[in-house]
């Protein structure tokens, strides 16, 4: 009997993107993992316009003002909250890595205790973000 | 034993940047998150979120310094994280040669360009 319900259970060797991936069940560190990879991805990608921000709050008191007007589009404060998030996920889940690289939480149960307090931390931090970009408060 | 060894009969060979690059992702890991938490120190400090004050701490010479260190560790940082993800990803050598190129190329621009705003006055 268990031994059927083991057999059952599918193996994934070679894991392929579109064959597998959908109905691969990754482990909550899984998510926190490929999601480190992707915000760091991100956060790469949009750099000039991290530093175009930075540049324009520091040139002179009208640019600072003029960064008001250039994120007041919808798309653009999707994007800062994009930011935001990669930012807050980034930093949390390597706040987790560096403590896993001296070996403090390694264990398969405070690992994924570990990777649910990345999300308990920074999905509420991103949501806040959002709730001010948008104007909620 | 020697030191270069795993175990009794592996040797290890390679040019060990695998090793330097994977602790000064951490290292400057370790720069970045501080200089955040200063920033934010500071932002938190600072009586309103105005041009004057956000420049105010941008013009000490001390935060032009921290800032740039923690500019250039952003920059090792994001090349050996890019450089692992084009290694996973992708298979073909001159694809890959060509984004790591063009990401050296990227960071090196984003470099020049966060010099030169912290130096602008």
């Amino acid at each position: 009997m268990t031994d059927d319900v083991k057999k059952s259970r599918p193996e994934f060797r070679n894991i392929h993107v579109f064959e597998n991936l959908p109905n691969y069940r990754l482990p909550l560190a899984g998510f926190v993992s490929i999601l480190h990879r992707i915000s760091g991805f991100l956060l790469f990608l949009l750099l000039p316009f991290i530093l175009c921000l930075l540049d324009k709050s520091l040139r002179s008191a009208d640019t600072f003002d003029s960064i008001r007007e250039l994120v007041s589009p919808w798309y653009v404060k999707l994007v800062i909250l994009a930011l935001s998030w990669a930012y807050l996920h980034h930093f949390c889940a390597g706040v987790r890595h560096l403590f896993m690289d001296v070996h403090v939480g390694l264990d398969k149960d405070s690992a994924r205790r570990t990777s649910a307090a990345v999300f308990i931390v920074s999905l509420p931090l991103a949501a806040l973000v959002g709730l001010k970009l948008f104007g909620v408060f | 034993m020697a030191l270069d060894n795993i175990g009794p009969k592996r040797l290890v060979v390679g040019a060990h940047y695998g090793m330097r690059d994977w602790l000064a992702q951490r290292a400057t890991a370790i720069v970045m998150a501080v200089y955040t938490v200063i920033l934010l120190i500071a932002f938190l400090a600072a009586p309103e979120f105005s041009h004057d004050t956000w420049s105010g701490l941008f013009a000490q010479q001390w935060f032009k310094a921290i800032t740039f260190v923690a500019f250039v560790s952003l920059f090792y940082h994001a090349w050996v994280g890019l450089r692992d993800i084009w290694m996973d990803y992708v298979k073909s050598v001159a694809v890959r040669l060509t984004l790591q190129i063009a990401t050296i190329l990227w960071l090196v621009g984003c470099a020049g360009y966060a010099v030169q705003i912290i130096w602008r006055t």
